[in-house]
């Protein structure tokens, strides 16, 4: 019996992984071969999706991107002792893409089944927990502070220091909330890991209960993702089957639950406050700080609330110490980031590395240049409130204060690349019809300034009073800037006026005329 | 669970084919199989539009009374959502993803000729009621886009041919 894994990421599935399957089983039934099929998460090389691997004596043989008229000609070629083919990528750990990343967070991705807890425990699983267990809610928290572990959601609060006031706040009860809300465009690494290795979310958050004393968790994700949510329940049902999630979980006298909830298309449930409403069955509005979540969140609880990614790589901190995940990064981001390279790439997909690495590094080397084959115009880091970068900023370092410096923000990691066909006017447009269509509506300079921003947009690209209305936009941003409740208004002026900044001509009525990418929109 | 109506069917009209007829008795067993949880609005909001394919207005005052809140409050949840419909949706429904990602491989044109084709809008059912197309922002296939969610089902590196191609495999009625 030769043993095959096949990935059932939705990318994956999306670039025809359940056709490669049927395939395989159809040619595998004709053949009389033997095939043990394992479904696991993507290694998250999108661009070799699906990527075939199977087991031999010298270890797991990669192809890809494997398509389903591939299967006889693989099996032709005897992919099952893994042997040579125009698909072969090799043993992944060798390759390249996969062996110069540094992978934390994500070292079992794509490598395990998901929901086999036994798995999850032969490739290091719930050894972090397993030395929680015996520590003090104190020392957990302090191994975190070590780590330097920054909030990977967008923010880049330290994450020990919110643990600790949540474990110095009284209550009867506390809760942990892991913010799976990933709305941000270009970013799919809350997805990947929750389809590819979701038992380490739930460790992550079993050993954040232990550090402050909470007891119910609530993973809240999106609509958008229904393999993640299966994928998820799934594998909270195994570790609650296996003992590490329930009561006393473990023989240790702690006792820690989890549930996933599912949004409902709001892009703005990804800030924490609107979250906390929606989880609490309401319109998702946002809340004004303080009171912060960690003194007074879910049901006015005391309540951790982090990011997929800030939780799952807390197994690994406590696997290995603090001290060697600080070793990773560059100032004061420590530790790793998972990178996800995406839009007009040719080798796009997650990328986990030390902070530290050029914008540059990634989009040509990792990424090999545009899809399309076309030069490189822009880059958008850090989701829809991220900065468009042209290519004098490619140099700036996967840093926090590095992008804050430059004008931008790293966010969730999301890298979004532009070729020279991309209209900066419009994208600019974008950013503030996306803030009206998602704005909760609470506060007044994000509800009107998105729909103001639109016309004043479309004033200056006909041509209108545009002295004036440049200084009304500038107004206008200034406004959102300063005075909106919460990050949704606060930072859609920033893909905007770096557009502004970097790319003047697209927003001239006159040069628009005879702009290449323009006259191409236009056809 | 109910069959779906017949009363689309004597009015000439194509059933739209996921929606059941609105049935009180269900919806009243989803509610109070959901009002226990903390929170509940969200879970039982969306097993009902899983079961009826869109949130009936008849549901808001017994979900009102089941959570001991005002009608006008679970209103206003429901309307907030973009996820919840006000009306059955077509046969199939294809999530189109509007996001920067898949602009950046010519999603803005891929949305507007499929509109264009299938002559709806945004939200919109095509007339035979085999088409809705809602706007998606972001499915999280960034690396493979321009991307969609079919009944669920993830698309990847979609253009026109290849949405073409299906559209014509469920026999909708596209415009050249």
């Amino acid at each position: 019996m030769t043993r095959i894994y096949l990935p059932q990421d939705a990318a994956s599935l999306a670039l025809g992984a359940d056709r490669v399957l049927r395939a395989l089983q159809a040619e595998a039934a004709r053949r009389n071969l033997a095939l043990d099929i394992v479904r696991t998460g993507s290694r998250g090389a999108i661009w070799l999706e699906p990527l075939l691997e199977v087991e031999t004596a010298e270890g797991r043989i990669a192809y890809g991107p494997v398509s389903p008229n591939d299967i006889p000609g693989l099996l032709d070629a005897s992919l099952l002792s893994g042997s040579a083919h125009a698909l072969r990528i090799g043993r992944p750990e060798d390759h390249p893409w996969f062996a110069n990343q540094q992978r934390l967070t994500f070292v079992r991705c794509g490598v395990v089944d998901p929901l086999s807890v036994e798995d999850y425990r032969a490739h290091g699983g719930f050894a972090g927990l397993e030395r929680a267990l015996t520590m003090s809610a104190e020392a957990v928290v302090d191994e975190v502070k070590t780590s330097g572990l920054r909030g990977r959601g967008g923010a880049g609060f330290p994450t020990g220091i919110k643990w600790n006031t949540v474990r110095m706040t009284p209550a009867d009860r506390k809760y942990i909330v892991c913010n799976a809300d990933e709305g941000d465009s270009g970013t799919f690494a809350d997805r990947m890991l929750m389809e590819g290795d979701p038992l380490t979310l739930v460790e992550g958050m079993t050993i954040a209960a232990i550090g402050v004393g909470a007891t119910k968790g609530y993973i809240y994700t999106r609509s958008e993702y229904p393999h993640a949510v299966r994928t998820m329940n799934g594998a909270i049902a195994a570790a609650r089957l296996a003992g590490w999630l329930g009561d006393n979980i473990k023989g240790s006298g702690r006792s820690f639950d989890i549930e996933v909830r599912v949004g409902a298309g709001a892009y703005i449930c990804g800030e924490e406050t609107s979250l906390l409403d929606s989880l609490e069955g309401k319109r998702g509005q946002v809340r004004a700080k303080p009171p912060l979540p960690a003194i007074q969140g879910l049901f006015g609880r005391p309540t951790v609330m982090n990011n997929v990614l800030s939780l799952a790589a807390v197994p690994w901190i406590l696997a290995h110490g603090g001290a060697a995940y600080a070793a990773f990064g560059m100032g004061r981001s420590r530790g790793t980031l998972a990178v996800q390279l995406a839009g007009n790439v040719a080798r796009g997909g997650l990328i986990e590395l030390a902070f530290g690495g050029t914008l540059r590094d990634l989009i040509e080397n990792w990424g090999g240049g545009t899809a399309s084959g076309r030069p490189f115009r822009a880059v958008q880091v850090g989701g829809p409130l991220g900065a468009y970068f042209p290519e004098r900023l490619l140099d700036t370092p996967m840093d926090y204060e590095a992008f804050a410096r430059a004008g931008g923000l790293l966010g969730h990691g999301g890298v979004v690349v532009f070729d020279d066909t991309v209209d900066l006017a419009a994208q600019a447009r974008f950013a503030f019809a996306f803030c009206a269509i998602e704005s909760c509506g609470k506060c007044t300079p994000c509800r009107i300034g998105a729909v103001r921003g639109v016309e004043v947009i479309d004033r200056l690209v006909a041509g209108i009073e545009t002295v004036k209305n440049f200084e009304v936009l500038e107004d206008l941003c200034e406004l959102m800037t300063d005075a909106s409740l919460c990050a949704m208004g606060g930072l859609t002026p920033i893909p905007v006026t770096s557009a502004l900044t970097h790319f003047p001509d697209d927003f001239d009525h006159k040069l628009r005329r005879s702009a290449p990418h323009v006259a191409q929109a236009a056809e | 669970m109910t069959q779906s109506t017949s009363s689309h069917q004597a009015a000439g009209i194509a059933s739209p084919g996921l929606a059941p007829q609105w049935d009180a008795a269900e919806a009243a067993d989803i509610i109070a199989a959901h009002a226990g949880m903390e929170g509940a609005t969200l879970p039982i909001l969306h097993a009902l539009q899983d079961a009826f394919g869109f949130v009936p207005r008849e549901s808001e005052a017994m979900i009102a009374d089941a959570l001991n809140l005002s009608r006008a409050e679970i209103r206003g949840v429901v309307s907030f959502y973009h996820d919840f419909r006000s009306a059955p949706p077509g046969k199939h429904v294809l999530k189109l993803c509007r996001a920067e990602a898949c602009q950046s491989v010519g999603a803005v044109a891929l949305a507007e000729n499929l509109l264009r084709r299938l002559a709806v809008e945004w939200g919109g059912t095509t007339k035979d009621g085999a088409w809705t197309i809602e706007p998606a922002y972001c499915l999280g296939l960034c690396a493979c886009g321009p991307a969609a969610l079919l009944d669920g089902e993830p698309l990847a590196r979609l253009n026109d041919s290849k949405l073409a191609a299906m559209l014509r495999d469920t026999g909708a009625t596209v415009m050249p």
